[in-house]
């Protein structure tokens, strides 16, 4: 580096520069988001009600929490469809991205086609699922009025199917997405090093297993932390499709932190549901984002 | 097209039928519910009831249209959709583009300039990416309220560019950690400064990432319900909180017609941004994984 | 381009004129979540009553049955500092937020037009927490109705049932030719609104306060709890297979359509059959839920006043004045379904239905049997009755049986307060 013929001071303000420009994004964030879940940490120790308290009461909120059979519902639905959801879209997306890659003629016409479920919010989507999957009106009507009698498909009624079809939908809204990343990341690779490969008389099989997909990792990264960041924001998708139903059946975590803290006016037990939430977030990112940026570092 | 390289598999006559169909059935998959809500929002609200989703219009009608947009009940007047489009887009430009910037610069220096802690600034500013929305509703009312912001566009154009700046620096983050150092060390060598090399060396060859950032941030923003909701005034509600009210009325006949036509027509402009870049979109995300 | 530059300056001086005028701009931002076609006209009159008072009505509507989007919204602005004049809002909510300490004192208007004599005391309650007035009352709703197809009962020569057994053996014959005997909609509010009806049966008046309004732990685990929870579960068995989740207005368009025979539902539902132009006594019946004759549960949709200042005060009296004038009154009422809160108002505007449903007001209020509704917010605080009602829709769904309903009604009741 050139060292600038100017002061000390200019040197000096030009070595922070980096760290000064990147200062406002950093402490917005620090503010706006963990200074807000420093906040709902606080609040779930009190007795707030309606409105924040700051009246101190200790676990009480959290011991409450554990003995309510509801909240226990919401932590297995979200294990259910976060591990549902992500595996799908990944495994979807990867799939429609390697038979897109095949040189397909219809290429262009297949691909947003695979990608407009995005554009659409979870409001809209939930809504056009829930139409789709009434058994009233939708799929089984349907199926039914063609004359397929015996056809049944009331999942989205039923206490113990219900949380599938919001997998359903939101797998059809995410995996075009997951798809377009994995098929950059497809497009992205090598081409000497597929032709030697295959040269050398690799399989198909091996050629992917032992090329491809290691290369393919940061888009395995990206697609994980959207499709992350996707599972929890799910609220938007229960609440259009079942509103938690039937009874509570479809009820998650986050759904349930809405419903604590504004409906039921009980926002220190929100607040708790909202901790564990976060904390349950943060043991899964949080050693995978170590372990990617620690090794990707400058690739 | 060059984009196509040649990595596709050695496969017989066969196989390349059962990709097309694979390809084919997804699709349909895909359609169905588009198909269902723009079919069923031209037809009258008695075919509806009386008739089957998946048939098409025995007549067609575009009057569910014309409703959602411009007479139907939003609120205590009829107005249609219309007045409230406006007020997305007030919101949405200009907090697309300032978190697309900042965005890009946090992403710049996060890759080109190394400095004690950047990578844990990094790791804090991705997993800000995870934070659910209710939990902010409250403090976040607050700060508006302290600094006079509350009800107000530019309240909402805040809150929308604070929560998207996780999600803009990863994408440039990416972006710029494959490309060349060597450019930069050589504009160094020729003195330029730290703004200079930004604007004249990484941001021209930073269009296809910047496509990625601004479509997933339109969606986002233009999509979204929770704080257009609460943190607007009934002169800057968005566009979603109209659909909300046009489809979650508690009593009356619902006139699925006019919510499905009500739907796509707030789903118009993130559409329309998805399928004329569609192109640039996965251009984009590939261009950020080219290996070093 | 001079043309351009006079028409700004006309219009800067037209602003610095007007901006000094004595008749400052009235307005007031309500907050409601009255979205549909029926309810917007009757809000209408409101709105067209102010305007012609010189007060502009911004509307601030958030859709979502019972205001729950709405609720969210308003903490949301009243954290912000930044509340709305007037807030459309149900029962315990309202005295909630009149510990807070952001309501207006509305004392001065109720004085000078005598809300304390015509109004309910059960109302008053509401409205009035601590002696000062907060809210205007806009409606009262019941939801101890039952609605029936009279087509489907005078086919099936059935009269209206009085008391449950006699409501057991006509939902049993309706089944038995074929209809759906029971239209009902899976929701937790629906099935809460049920379990309501069947407490106050099943228990009579006193078991309901009891119950229900003071939360005493020995009804609440009592055998007549238990009776309770059997009689859902055998009404469990006259709705049809695609009940779950169904809104409310579908299941009252069953019974228009002479698909299903009845529907235990509030007074609103009245609202829809009025919408389809059905006519009560001619195509639909309204009988109060049997065995809970004379008495009546309820819930009213209030505007509450919140504290927006000095500036504002003119208009938002303006406002609560509107709402309790005998011209709304009647107006709003004869669309909604509901009854008028005011007691002094002439009521052969309503339909048979709602006429009827203003004298057993007038009735219940003097006998002392009017009871706010738990399942509408109005007989114990939100958190308590989403508890109540996870228990009801659990046990509703089949999750567990009866004596198990008891014991987690209790649990739940506990862990809310």
């Amino acid at each position: 580096m050139i060292s600038s013929p100017s002061s000390q001071l200019l040197d000096k303000i030009r070595a922070w520069l980096p760290a000064l420009v990147l200062s406002p994004s950093f402490a917005a964030i620090l503010l706006f988001v963990y200074g807000f879940i420093i906040f709902t940490g606080y609040l779930s120790f009190t007795d707030s009600r309606l409105l924040p308290s700051f009246d101190f009461v200790g676990l009480v909120n959290y011991q409450k929490l554990l003995g309510l059979r509801h909240w226990n519902t919401a932590l297995k639905n979200l294990a259910i469809f976060g591990g549902l959801y992500i595996s799908i879209c990944v495994i979807l997306g990867l799939l429609l991205a390697i038979l897109l890659d095949q040189k397909i003629r219809v290429e262009g016409i297949l691909r947003p086609i695979y990608l407009y479920p995005m554009a659409l919010s979870f409001i809209v989507t939930g809504t056009a699922w829930k139409w789709f999957l009434d058994p009233g009106f939708g799929l089984e009507h349907t199926m039914q009025t063609w004359g397929f009698l015996d056809f049944q498909f009331r999942w989205i009624k039923d206490r113990n199917m219900a949380i599938y079809t919001i997998v359903i939908a939101a797998v059809w809204q995410s995996s075009g997405f997951v798809m377009a990343m994995f098929l950059a990341g497809l497009r992205g690779i090598d081409t000497e090093i597929m032709k030697a490969a295959q040269i050398d008389g690799a399989g198909n099989f091996q050629l992917y297993r032992r090329i491809v997909l290691p290369q393919l990792r940061p888009a395995f990264l990206s697609a994980f932390v959207v499709l992350t960041h996707l599972a929890i924001k799910t609220y938007d998708l229960v609440v259009a499709m079942t509103n938690g139903g039937p009874g509570r059946a479809t009820e998650v975590p986050a759904t349930f932190m809405y419903s604590y803290t504004f409906t039921r006016s009980q926002m220190g037990i929100g607040s708790g549901s909202a901790v564990i939430m976060l904390a349950m977030i943060a043991s899964i990112m949080v050693p995978y984002l170590y372990a990617e940026l620690r090794q990707g570092g400058k690739t | 097209m060059s984009q196509s390289l040649d990595n596709s598999l050695s496969a017989s006559r066969f196989t390349r039928a059962l990709i097309y169909a694979a390809l084919l059935i997804f699709a349909v998959y895909y359609l169905l519910p588009l198909f269902v809500m723009l079919t069923n929002s031209l037809k009258t609200l008695d075919e509806i009831r009386t008739g089957n989703m998946l048939a098409l219009p025995r007549s067609i009608t575009i009057e569910p249209w014309l409703k959602a947009w411009d007479t139907a009940q939003i609120g205590v007047d009829p107005s249609g959709l219309k007045p409230y489009f406006m007020n997305s887009v007030l919101m949405v430009i200009p907090a697309v583009l300032i978190s697309t910037i900042l965005g890009a610069i946090n992403g710049y220096i996060l890759t080109k300039w190394n400095f004690r802690g950047a990578g844990v600034m990094f790791g804090l500013m991705l997993f800000s990416c995870f934070i659910p929305f209710q939990i902010v509703l409250i403090p976040m009312a607050r700060v508006l309220g302290l600094i006079g912001l509350a009800g107000t566009t530019s309240g909402l154009v805040l809150v929308h560019v604070v929560y998207g700046i996780g999600f803009t620096t990863l994408f440039f983050r990416n972006y710029y950690n494959a490309f060349p150092d060597e450019l930069v060390r050589a504009a160094l060598l020729d003195g330029a400064g730290f703004f200079r090399i930004f604007w004249r060396i990484l941001l021209p060859s930073s269009g296809p990432i910047i496509v990625v950032t601004i479509i997933w941030q339109f969606t986002n923003i233009w999509n979204d319900f929770l704080f257009g909701a609460s943190f607007a005034d009934f002169d800057s509600q968005p566009i979603t909180v109209a659909l909300n009210n046009l489809v979650s009325s508690s009593t009356g006949v619902k006139e699925y017609n006019v919510h499905f036509a009500g739907a796509i027509l707030a789903a118009l402009p993130t559409l329309i941004v998805y399928i004329v870049s569609g192109r640039y979109f996965v251009r984009g995300l590939m261009a950020g994984s080219v290996k070093g | 381009m001079f043309k351009l530059k006079a028409t700004l300056a006309a219009a800067a001086a037209l602003c610095l004129f007007s901006s000094g005028s004595v008749f400052a701009e009235e307005k007031v931002e309500v907050l409601h979540w009255w979205t549909s076609g029926g309810e917007a006209a009757a809000l209408n009159v409101l709105k067209k009553d102010l305007e012609s008072q010189g007060v502009t009505w911004n509307d601030m509507p958030v859709a979502g049955g019972s205001g729950v989007q709405a609720m969210t919204v308003l903490r949301a602005r009243v954290t912000a500092g930044n509340a709305p004049t007037a807030v459309q809002m149900l029962g315990f909510d309202i005295l909630d937020w009149s510990g807070e300490g952001v309501l207006a004192d509305l004392n001065q208007v109720a004085k000078k037009e005598n809300w304390d004599a015509v109004i309910p005391d059960a109302i008053k309650r509401f409205a009035k927490p601590e002696g000062v007035w907060i809210a205007a009352p806009v409606n009262v709703h019941s939801t101890n109705w039952v609605w029936a197809n009279k087509a489907i009962f005078d086919e099936l020569n059935l009269k209206q049932p009085a008391t449950w057994d006699e409501l057991i053996a006509s939902l049993d014959k309706i089944k038995a030719a074929g209809y759906i005997a029971m239209a009902h909609g899976g929701q937790a509010w629906q099935d809460g609104t049920v379990f309501d009806s069947v407490v106050l049966a099943t228990g009579g008046p006193e078991f309901y306060q009891k119950a229900m309004n003071e939360l005493d732990e020995a009804a609440l685990g009592s055998d007549t709890m238990k009776t309770v929870f059997d009689r859902m579960a055998q009404l469990r068995g006259y709705v049809d297979d695609n009940f779950s989740g169904r809104d409310w207005n579908l299941a009252t368009a069953m019974v228009i359509n002479k698909e299903a025979g009845i529907q235990f539902m509030g007074d609103w539902a009245k609202g829809e059959f009025l919408s389809a132009s059905k006519k009560p006594g001619e195509d639909f019946l309204c009988f109060r839920f049997p065995d809970s004759q004379g008495a009546v549960l309820f819930n009213s949709d209030q505007f509450v006043m919140f504290a927006v200042g000095e500036e504002q005060r003119p208009a938002q009296e303006k406002l609560a004045m509107s709402v309790m004038s005998p011209a709304f009154q009647q107006a709003f009422n004869k669309v909604k379904g509901s009854v008028m809160a005011r007691t002094d108002v002439d009521a052969s505007v309503l339909d048979a239905c709602g006429q009827q449903g203003q004298v057993d007001l007038a009735e219940a209020n003097k006998n002392n049997k009017l009871f706010g509704s738990m399942a509408h917010g109005h007989g114990a605080p939100s958190g308590i009755k989403s508890a109540v009602f996870d228990v009801v829709t659990a046990h509703f769904n089949g999750e567990y049986d009866s004596a198990a309903a008891v014991e987690e009604l209790v649990a739940a009741v506990q862990a809310a307060k």
